[in-house]
C-alpha cells in the first residue's frame, strides 16, 4: 500500500521535475503578468492619481458607464461574426479546390497562402491604398459603374465592413492549410465506396468531407474567434480606431487607455475582461465541443 | 538507483537552467538605461587618473520622411567633440507615441531617459506623472537673450503657471498649401491664395472640377488639431481653446460652433471636399495627385512635397475669418527626474548645443520643421536657403498669429473627446453644436480630478 502511494508519488514528483522549465516560463510571462494585471485592475492608477488607490471595483462600473467600451465590445463582435464564419467557409472551400486542381497545384495553393505571409502592416498599407476614394484600386473600379468614389474608411457605416473583408482576405490561406492537413487524413477508401455506389458529389461533401473536417474546423474556429480579439495592428494603419470610434476593437482600446490616457488602472480592468473573453472561449473548446467531436 | 540518477540529472538541468534565465532576466530587465549608470560608476574609480565622463541616454522619435538617424547622431558626436566629458547616446524610439510609450515605461521602472524630444503636448501627462523638472534653474544661469530668442507660440506649450519644463526642438505649424496650376486653368490668379474663408469657398467651388476637389482638410488622426485652427481663426479675442494652466476648455461656444459648421459645410453645403473622414497621410497624396487643388496640412510635408510635386505650387497663410490663426506642433526637449544632478546639468549643455542658430537651421533645411529660433533665419545658410525656396519663410511669419496647441491635464482623454465628436459631426452622424457639447461634457469628467 504504502509502497505504491510512494511509487505514485515519485512517477508524478519525475514528471512535474520535467514539466519544470516550462512552469518557470508559464509563471514568469503568463501568470505573473495576469495577476499583477488583475490587482491593479482594483486600484485607480492614472495621471490624476500619483499614488495608486485601492477602488475595489470602481474600475469595472465606471467600465459599464463608459459608452466607448460599449461600441468596442459590440464593434468587437460584430468583427468576429463578419469574419470567423467567412474566412472559415472561404477556407475550407479553398482547401478542397486546392486539393483537386489538377493543374498548377502548388501554384493554386502558393497563391491562397501568400496573403498570410504578408505582416499584417505592410497588408494595412497594401489595403488603405486599394480603399483610397477618388484613385485608390476600389474607386477606379466603382467609377467604371458609374458609382461615386467612395470613402469607406472615412465613413463610420462602412468602415467595419471594409476592415472585415480586409480580414477575411488575410486570414482565410491560414485556414487553408489546416484543412489541407485534414483532408489528407480522411481515407481514401470512403470516397472510393461512395464513388462506386454512384452518391453525388454534394453528397460526398455533406456526410462524408465535412463530418471528417470537424475537428479541424473546431481548431480553425478557436483560432479564428481568438484571432479577431487579437489582431489590431491594421487599425494603426487604416483609420487609429475612427472616425468617432466606430472601428475600434478592443484590444486597441486597451492600448489607448494605458498609453494614451495613461489610465493603469481602468486598462487593467480592461485587460481582466479581455483575458476573461479568451479565458472562456478557450474553455468552450477544451471542455465543451470538445468531447462531442470524433477524433480518431 | 537509475532513477536517482535521473532525477538528479533533472535536477541539475533545472539549475542550471533557472540559473541563466535569472542572469539574463537581469539583463534584459536593466535595459539600455542602467548600461550607462554602470560604465559612469566604473568611471567613478578613475577620477583622479582622467576626469569622468557623463554619459546622457537621449530617446527621439522621428515623425517625418528622411535619413534622420544619421543627422541626428551626427549631431551628438559633434557635441561630444566639442565636449569630451559627455558622451550622448542616441537612441532612436520610433514614432512620438512610440517613443512616449517608452519613457512611459522608463518612468514607472524609475529608470528614464535622461532626456528625451516628446510631443509639446504631452507637458501636462510629464509634471502629473512627476517625470520631468523645470528648466527655469538652468534658463536663469543663461543670458535672458538665449530664452527669448525662441518664438514665443513655440514657447507657450512649454510652460504652464509660470515655469518652464522644455525646450523647442522639431516645431511645425499648419498651412495653406495650393496648386497653382491648377488656379490658372480655374481663371484664378495663382499669386492670390485665398486669404479669407469666403474666398476659400469661391475659389474651392471654382477649382472643383474634371474629378479634381476643392479643398481637403484630415479628419484622421489629429482631427482636435485641424479643429483648432478654425477655432482659432474664429475667435473674437484670440482665445484658445484651453485655458493657459490646462485645466479647462472651452470647446462648446457658439464660435467654435460656428467654426465646426463651416467645415462640415464645405463637404456638406459646398460640395466642395470629399465626403467622410480624410486621413491624415493619404491628403498629401491626394494633392501630389492632384486630386484636390489646396490642401491644409503640416509644414512638416513642406520638403516631401517640394520633391514630388510635378506641378507648381504655392504655400500660403491660412485662410483668415476674425484673424490669422493656427496651432504650433511638433516636439521639445524634456529633462528627467530620477537622475543625477550631474546628469541633468550635462542634458542642458546639450540641449543648449542642438539649439544653438546654426544647427536650428540646418535642422529645419534637412527636416522642413520651422526653426526654432529667430536667430537661426540670421544665418548665411538659412538665408541662402530662404532665397533658393522662398516658401520656406511662410510658415515662419505666420508663427506672429500662431497659439498654443492643445494640451491639458489629462491630455490624451481630452483631445480625444474633441476628434472624436469633430469626426461624428463630419460623417453627419450628429450636428456640430451637439457634437461640441458632448465633447466638453467628456473633457469635464476628464479635467473634474485637477480642478479640485
Amino acid at each position: 500500500m504504502s509502497s505504491s502511494v510512494r511509487s505514485t508519488l515519485k512517477e508524478n514528483g519525475f514528471a512535474w521535475l520535467l514539466l519544470l522549465p516550462s512552469l518557470v516560463f508559464l509563471a514568469l510571462f503568463t501568470l505573473y503578468p495576469m495577476w499583477k494585471t488583475g490587482k491593479i485592475s482594483f486600484y485607480q492608477s492614472d495621471l490624476a492619481t500619483p499614488i495608486p488607490t485601492f477602488t475595489g471595483w470602481d474600475n469595472y462600473s465606471r467600465m459599464l458607464d463608459d459608452s466607448v467600451f460599449r461600441q468596442v465590445i459590440g464593434n468587437n463582435l460584430w468583427f468576429a461574426l463578419a469574419t470567423v464564419p467567412a474566412s472559415i467557409l472561404l477556407g475550407m472551400v479553398m482547401a478542397i479546390f486546392a486539393d483537386k486542381a489538377i493543374h498548377a497545384k502548388s501554384w493554386v495553393r502558393v497563391s491562397f497562402f501568400y496573403p498570410n505571409l504578408i505582416p499584417m502592416i505592410a497588408a494595412a498599407n497594401v489595403w488603405l491604398f486599394i480603399y483610397t476614394p477618388q484613385y485608390g484600386l476600389l474607386s477606379r473600379i466603382t467609377v467604371w459603374f458609374n458609382a461615386e468614389g467612395m470613402n469607406l474608411l472615412g465613413n463610420p457605416d462602412t468602415v467595419m465592413g471594409a476592415l472585415a473583408f480586409m480580414m477575411i482576405w488575410k486570414e482565410a490561406g491560414y485556414f487553408m492549410i489546416f484543412y489541407l492537413a485534414g483532408l489528407q487524413n480522411i481515407p481514401k477508401d470512403l470516397y472510393e465506396s461512395a464513388n462506386v455506389d454512384g452518391v453525388s458529389r454534394f453528397v460526398v461533401f455533406r456526410r462524408i468531407t465535412f463530418p471528417l473536417l470537424m475537428p479541424t474546423t473546431l481548431f480553425v474556429m478557436i483560432i479564428a474567434l481568438t484571432n479577431s480579439f487579437k489582431l489590431v495592428d491594421h487599425l494603426w494603419i487604416m483609420t487609429k480606431g475612427g472616425p468617432d470610434n466606430s472601428s475600434s476593437l478592443l484590444l486597441f482600446y486597451i492600448f489607448e487607455t494605458a498609453f494614451s490616457f495613461y489610465d493603469q488602472g481602468m486598462a487593467g480592468a480592461l485587460t481582466v475582461v479581455m483575458i476573461g473573453i479568451l479565458l472562456i472561449l478557450s474553455c468552450a473548446q477544451f471542455f465543451g465541443l470538445d468531447k462531442r467531436i470524433h477524433y480518431r | 538507483m537509475k532513477f536517482r540518477a535521473k532525477l538528479m540529472l533533472v535536477l541539475c538541468m533545472c539549475v542550471l537552467f533557472v540559473a541563466g534565465c535569472g542572469t539574463s532576466g537581469s539583463k534584459t530587465g536593466q535595459g539600455d538605461t542602467q548600461q550607462p549608470k554602470l560604465e559612469s560608476g566604473a568611471n567613478t574609480e578613475q577620477v583622479a587618473s582622467e576626469g569622468e565622463q557623463t554619459e546622457l541616454s537621449f530617446y527621439y522619435p522621428i515623425a517625418v520622411g528622411g535619413p534622420l538617424t544619421s543627422v541626428i547622431e551626427k549631431m551628438t558626436e559633434e557635441f561630444t567633440k566639442e565636449n569630451p566629458d559627455i558622451k550622448v547616446k542616441p537612441i532612436y524610439t520610433g514614432s512620438y507615441a512610440d517613443t512616449t510609450t517608452k519613457v512611459q515605461a522608463g518612468v514607472q521602472a524609475k529608470q528614464p531617459p535622461d532626456v528625451a524630444v516628446l510631443l509639446t503636448t504631452e507637458l501636462y501627462s510629464m509634471i502629473d506623472s512627476n517625470a520631468v523638472i523645470p528648466l527655469d534653474d538652468f534658463i536663469a544661469k543663461e543670458d535672458p537673450s538665449y530664452i527669448e530668442d525662441f518664438y514665443p507660440a513655440f514657447m507657450s506649450n512649454a510652460q504652464s503657471e509660470g515655469k518652464t519644463y522644455s525646450i523647442p526642438f522639431q516645431r511645425s505649424t499648419i498651412v495653406l498649401y495650393y496648386n497653382k496650376d491648377a488656379f490658372k486653368k480655374a481663371g484664378l490668379d495663382p499669386e492670390k491664395p485665398p486669404a479669407n474663408w469666403d474666398e476659400l469657398v469661391t475659389a474651392a467651388k471654382q477649382l472643383n472640377q474634371n474629378g479634381q476637389s476643392g479643398i481637403e482638410i484630415p479628419g484622421s488622426g489629429f482631427a482636435y488639431w485641424m479643429f483648432q485652427l478654425l477655432s482659432l481663426q474664429n475667435s473674437p479675442d484670440g482665445g484658445n481653446l484651453m485655458s493657459p494652466d490646462g485645466k479647462k476648455v472651452f470647446f462648446d461656444t457658439p464660435e467654435n460652433v460656428e467654426a465646426l459648421q463651416y467645415w462640415v459645410d464645405l463637404t456638406k453645403k459646398h460640395k466642395v471636399m470629399p465626403e467622410g473622414i480624410l486621413d491624415w497621410a493619404t491628403v498629401p497624396s491626394d494633392f501630389l495627385a492632384e486630386k484636390t487643388a489646396m490642401i491644409i496640412h503640416t509644414t512638416g510635408n513642406l520638403t516631401n512635397i517640394k520633391n514630388s510635386a510635378a506641378f507648381d505650387f504655392g504655400v500660403a497663410f491660412l485662410p483668415m475669418n476674425k484673424q490669422y490663426g493656427s496651432p504650433t506642433g511638433g516636439g521639445n526637449f524634456y529633462v528627467f527626474k530620477d537622475i543625477e544632478p550631474k546628469k541633468q546639468e550635462a542634458a542642458w549643455k546639450f540641449i543648449k548645443f542642438m539649439t544653438e542658430p546654426e544647427r536650428a537651421a540646418q535642422w529645419s533645411i534637412d527636416t522642413g520643421y520651422v526653426a526654432v529660433r529667430k536667430s537661426a533665419y540670421e544665418t548665411d545658410v538659412m538665408k541662402q536657403y530662404t532665397q533658393d525656396f522662398p516658401l520656406a519663410v511662410v510658415a515662419r511669419d505666420q508663427l506672429e498669429h500662431a497659439h498654443a496647441e492643445l494640451s491639458t491635464h489629462n491630455n490624451g482623454r481630452v483631445s480625444k473627446a474633441l476628434s472624436d465628436q469633430v469626426q461624428a459631426a463630419l460623417t453627419g452622424t450628429i450636428d456640430p453644436a451637439g457634437a461640441l457639447k458632448k465633447a466638453q461634457e467628456e473633457a469635464n469628467k476628464a479635467l473634474e480630478p485637477f480642478n479640485k
